[in-house]
């Protein structure tokens, strides 16, 4: 007999690992079955710390975690690590390879590292990473990790409903800086430039500072009283609040040797307490959380409305658009008046 | 519903430094739709364990070219063993003797795979293997 929802959420939340990890399985493959489980624990988050890692591919984002886990860890800190890597499109399959970087963590009973998969599932990136990283947040980890590769847009936009978004830069992977290819600069609450050791690093840094000072969204902003930067910033529910402005530091590390990693890990804490100080920790939570509930609304209505959908009339809309006999807006007038009268009469 | 994927640990064990296969493994297996944990060389049997339960996979497949399949193999299973994890099977790849392989089934090896071994071979018995499980599990 496989423990219930319910058994697992009880195991995990009372430190029990296997349980959790079992959990954590639960949450990405049917959320259905583990909703029990999630509203077991619900009550048990909320303390965590939540910090998101975004960057290009091979920035040093896996590394850089495990060098901030083991400085957390040096101050008693447990650290619960969530890695997502790319589902391969073609076959469904993946390879999730971020431990390889992480094995300085391996023996540690106050730190637990998942490799997770994109999979398919139509925006069910963010909420099935969000849950695990409350399954890990219930379970008492004091800061979670999620590492996801800042190329995909819903992987994006899991590192950015984080408390904390780190966006990791390294020099020499183009004349470019890759954060502003990939437009994810914008979401970072501290940048780091990793690779510090390499050459260009300098230049990255020096690139990155000109953005900020020339167009980062939190410099969108007014000239206020006492002589302070007041912003209108995109990122915070600020609105008509008189508060400072958290300007993203620019941190440079060398991730494979620790260095910068202490000072990286201060910036993080610093922001953490900005958003506390600055009042702004409970409405920014607001923020993600109707982002969340917002993706996950269009998630389920769609699933249901193409569950009432009688086979094959949705692929008879394509051909019908494909033969001009219909506009793809007349097509979807088409399902939607047809799921609303099945729905009617059911 | 989505048919769950599966999700293999492959690792490597040991001290020797070549992962080519361990590699072309994991490579294969993807290619096949599943999900593989891939940890690196130098693995401790404690790491193995480890990945193996926090990763909660479906199978353990141990790349070992060094001959010490008969060292390495008895204690990962202890330590697997002693995390509670009897249920997960592993599976070896590697030059393993005709005798060894027999020896090696009473640590739970349910498979055993010579360097020239067919990939789609593996992917089958990896399918096999887990469809099995989940039926007894039910
Ligand atoms: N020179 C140098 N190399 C580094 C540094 N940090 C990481 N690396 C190397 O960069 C490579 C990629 O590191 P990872 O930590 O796997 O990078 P990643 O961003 O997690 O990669 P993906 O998850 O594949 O996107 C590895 O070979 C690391 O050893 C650093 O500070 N300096
Ligand atoms: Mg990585």
């Amino acid at each position: 007999m496989k423990p219930s929802a319910l058994d697992l959420a009880e195991a995990a939340v009372a430190g029990n690992r296997r349980a959790l990890a079992q959990l954590l399985t639960l949450i990405e493959n049917n959320a259905e079955r583990a909703a029990p489980a999630m509203s077991r624990l619900y009550s048990h988050t909320g303390r965590a710390h939540i910090i998101g890692i975004t960057g290009a591919p091979g920035t040093g984002k896996s590394t850089l975690v495990a060098a901030m886990a083991q400085a957390w860890r040096a101050e008693g800190k447990t650290v619960g690590i969530i890695a997502v890597d790319p589902t391969s499109p073609f076959t469904g399959g993946a390879i999730l390879g971020d431990r390889i970087r992480m094995r300085d963590l391996s023996g540690d009973e106050g730190v637990f590292i998942r490799s997770m998969a994109t999979r398919g599932a139509l925006g069910g990136l963010a909420a099935v990473t969000l849950d695990q990283a409350r399954a890990l947040d219930a379970a008492g980890f004091d800061k979670v990790l999620i590492e996801t590769v800042g190329a995909g847009q819903n992987e994006v936009a899991v590192a950015r409903l984080a408390q904390t978004t780190l966006v990791v830069e390294a020099p020499g992977l183009g004349d470019e800086v890759q954060a502003i290819k990939a437009g994810i600069l914008e979401i970072a609450d501290v940048l780091v430039v990793n690779k510090a050791d390499r050459p260009g690093a300098t230049q990255t840094v020096r690139a990155l500072r000109t953005m900020i000072e020339t167009g980062h969204p939190a410099l969108k902003t007014r000239w206020m009283h006492h002589g302070q930067m007041i912003g209108v910033d995109d990122r915070y529910p600020l609105e008509d609040q008189d508060v400072a402005l958290w300007i993203p530091p620019i941190v440079e590390t060398v991730a494979a040797d620790g260095k910068g990693v202490d000072l990286l890990v201060s910036k993080i804490e610093e922001h953490r307490n900005y958003l506390e100080t600055a009042g702004l920790r409970a409405p920014l939570e607001r923020a993600h959380l109707e982002v969340e509930l917002m993706n996950r609304l269009e998630a389920r209505l769609l699933k249901r409305l193409l569950e009432r959908l009688p086979e094959g009339v949705l692929s008879e809309m394509v051909t019908s658009v494909q033969q001009r006999t219909r506009t793809p807006e007349q097509a979807i007038e088409a399902l939607l008046s047809q799921a609303e009268v099945l729905a009617v009469e059911s | 519903m989505l048919e769950q994927n599966i999700r293999v640990l492959i690792a490597k064990p040991g001290l020797d430094g070549h992962d080519r296969g361990a590699k072309v493994i994991a490579r294969a297996l993807r290619d096949a739709g599943i999900e593989v944990i891939y940890t690196g060389l130098r693995q401790t049997p404690e790491m193995i364990a480890e990945a193996a339960l926090q990763e909660d996979v479906d199978v353990v497949g141990l790349s070992i070219l060094s001959g010490a399949h008969m060292a390495l193999v008895p204690r990962i299973r202890e330590v697997m063993d002693s995390q509670g994890l009897d249920d997960i099977p592993l599976l070896v790849g590697g030059i393993i003797p005709d005798d060894d392989r027999n020896e090696l089934e009473k640590y739970g090896v349910r498979g055993v795979f010579g360097p020239g071994a067919n990939t789609e071979e593996i992917v089958r018995f990896i399918r096999h293997l887990v469809a099995a499980d989940e039926g007894t599990a039910e």
